[in-house]
């Protein structure tokens, strides 16, 4: 009896011994938190391996793998030259899903709003001040806006989604990237900041004439009104996971971006791209890691990228990202594999 | 002394100084991580209004002012508030429901803060813009403090939020010092043919003035430093303005807001100093209660 016992003991400790033979740990980006835990799940099922993602922010992302705490981190925000010397030099950034930022408002009986670059970059630096402008009732025929001021609600927080929504303002407006330009955080002109998407729903939910920006899986699952924004291609389109894809597309039709990417440079900046049906407020979201890897842990992350980017693509609409499009993973995967774990 | 008593007296002696070490190694890690932003900004960092993370140009006037401004509302308000629930329980109507009011009243305590955010964001802000601050304008918009465009997230909201928040650290302190004062004393008042506010001023709020003002102070302590319901409702605004309607920033919620993401050593560096500050503050707040807690009690 006693030797059964033990025998289930030992085997039970082998066993998790095996499970837990690679282990590795990530810290970063809140924004894809929650896909990454799901692939986490399926992936350690499959293969045995454990990955542990912690969602601290990109800015903390980006310092714990600086400092080697981590396996690989995870941001929003791609890192600087100046960051990744820091790191050591030798960083690849990993595309892994997209996401869009949705323009979302509060006008009770007003619903269908269309906005163009020019007029939301006046509206976010306190030009436009009123509902009724004539800017804006010029975008909305039809529409009888009143004549209430507008508030303005963004993250307090720093955060991905500004740095996207703000890099979309630097590229349309001159005056935006003079004045207040692009990043996690920025010195706001007007408005009122709210914590995280939920404070910032919550502040254009509670003041009539709030307008703010908020990611579009949580407009979606929130079924908070957007805005339909102006793309380089005259059409008002609104944000959705198909349209996220086809601004993908088009950005990678430019050939700036193809040259990048060729020079296994993927930190691309997907706002305001061409093509018909793009939304333009779009980016990514980047794993960090080094391009070369030590042994059994190189391995492993390495075939956990190789599934994100092919087997795990395939969750990510389910929780409301866009997959990446089969031509960028295509060249994705060339990088992934590239990296060296013979170290 | 014995063997044993040497013992003791050096274990209790460990654990005594374990907590004056704790504070000052926070202040000295504290210090040494703030250096960076110490030595570049100096002191025009605290009279600073600039916040621009892009720019790496930071100042603290703006976070300092909307810490103490939501702190003395939170105080205006719950003050009053609860030292009157106290009295009332633990005086005038000492029954069975003034038990259950007390009970009612602290179990306030036991809400986290982000459920307080939460119910601010979502009720109290806008309760706040459309009732309470265009009833404040119209009588004491006179006054800068009750001027301007309503806001749901606002200084005003924020310090609302923290006097419901510290309702209960006064309220109960308040009434446990007000039923330690002995009955001997309300006796012997009344015998005198004091009234029973005669009786209350006299035998009463003089012996447990102290106890009171160390209420009042305890519940002070908890507004300045709450963090995550002031950050939901206070607006989150970098800017000193005038009027209670504006959004404003704080101390506690700016650190909280931006610790995570923040990628430069410098910005890194002034939410430290940041935080350095807020511990000046408290402490300084906490020496000014133990020094009036003194002269009170000097003073009998």
């Amino acid at each position: 009896m006693i030797n059964k016992t033990l025998a289930v003991v030992i085997s039970l400790v082998l066993i998790s011994s095996a499970a837990l033979a690679v282990s590795l740990n990530g810290a970063g980006a809140t924004f894809p938190y929650p896909i990454y835990v799901k692939w986490n799940k399926i992936f350690a099922d499959k293969t045995g391996t454990q990955v542990n993602y912690q969602g601290i922010g990109s800015g903390g992302g980006i310092r714990q793998f600086t400092a080697k705490i981590t396996d690989f981190g995870g941001s929003d925000a791609p890192m600087t030259e100046k960051q990744m010397s820091a790191a050591g030099g030798d960083v690849l950034h990993i595309p892994t899903v997209m996401g869009a930022v949705a323009v979302s408002y509060n006008l009770p009986g007003v619903s269908g709003l269309k906005l163009d670059p020019e007029t939301l970059g006046r509206i976010f630096l306190g030009r436009i001040k009123k509902w009724d402008d004539p800017a804006i009732a010029a975008l909305n025929p039809g529409i009888d806006l009143p004549g209430k001021n507008i508030t303005i609600a963004h993250r307090s927080d720093g955060s991905g989604t500004t740095h996207i929504f703000t890099s979309y303002l630097a590229k349309v407006s001159t005056a935006w990237a003079s004045q207040v330009g692009a990043g996690s955080a920025v010195s706001w002109p007007t408005g009122i900041g709210g914590k995280g998407n939920a404070g910032v729903a919550g502040v254009i939910k509670g003041n009539e004439g709030a307008l703010g920006y908020v990611e579009l899986s949580y407009a979606i699952s929130n079924d908070l009104p957007v805005v339909s924004l102006k793309n380089r291609s005259g059409r008002f389109v609104k944000p959705s996971i198909e349209s996220t894809t086809a601004a993908a597309d088009g950005a990678l039709s430019s050939s700036k971006l193809a040259k990048q990417i060729a020079a296994g440079d993927f930190r691309l900046d997907l706002t305001n791209a061409p093509g018909q049906n793009a939304y333009p407020i779009v980016g990514l979201t980047w794993l960090l890691v080094r391009s070369s890897l030590d042994g059994e842990k190189g391995a492993a992350l390495k075939n956990y990228l190789k599934w994100a980017l092919s087997d795990g693509q395939k969750y990510a609409a389910s929780l409301l990202y866009a997959p990446l499009p089969d031509s960028m993973s295509d060249k994705v995967m060339k990088l992934i594999n590239s990296i060296d774990t013979n170290i | 002394m014995g063997q044993g008593d040497i013992w003791f007296k050096g274990f209790i002696f460990a654990f005594a100084a374990s907590i004056p070490l704790l504070l000052v190694s926070l202040v000295v890690v504290l210090f040494f991580w703030a250096w960076p932003a110490i030595i570049h900004f100096g002191w025009s960092f605290i009279f600073s209004s600039a916040w621009d993370p892009l720019a790496d140009n930071y100042g603290a006037l703006p976070f300092i002012y909307g810490t103490l401004v939501s702190s003395l509302i939170a105080l205006l308000i719950a003050v009053p508030l609860g030292l009157g629930c106290a009295i009332f329980i633990s005086e005038i109507y000492k029954s069975k429901t003034g038990e259950y009011i007390a009970l009612m009243v602290e179990l306030l305590a036991a809400i986290p803060s982000v459920v307080y955010g939460l119910w601010g964001i979502f009720v109290l802000a806008p309760f706040s813009a459309a009732y309470i601050q265009p009833v404040l304008g119209g009588m004491f918009g006179f006054l800068p403090l009750f001027q301007g465009p309503t806001s749901g997230p606002s200084l005003l909201t924020g310090g609302i939020i923290l006097a419901i928040m510290i309702l209960p650290t006064i309220t109960a302190l308040s009434r446990e010092v007000l039923q330690a004062v002995p009955y001997s004393l309300r006796e012997s008042a009344m015998a005198l043919g004091a009234t029973r506010w005669e009786t209350f001023k006299v035998a009463v709020f003089g012996p447990a003035r102290s106890g009171i003002i160390g209420a009042i102070i305890l519940g002070l302590g908890r507004a300045l430093g709450e963090t995550m319901a002031v950050t939901m409702v206070i607006g989150n605004r970098p800017r000193v303005s005038a009027s209670l309607f504006a959004p404003a920033y704080s101390l506690a919620a700016v650190i909280a807001n931006e610790f995570a993401e923040a990628v430069t050593e410098l910005n890194l560096a002034v939410l430290i100093e940041l935080a350095l500050i807020l511990l000046v503050i408290t402490i300084a707040v906490n020496g000014l209660a133990r020094y009036l807690v003194w002269q009170t009690t000097l003073k009998k």
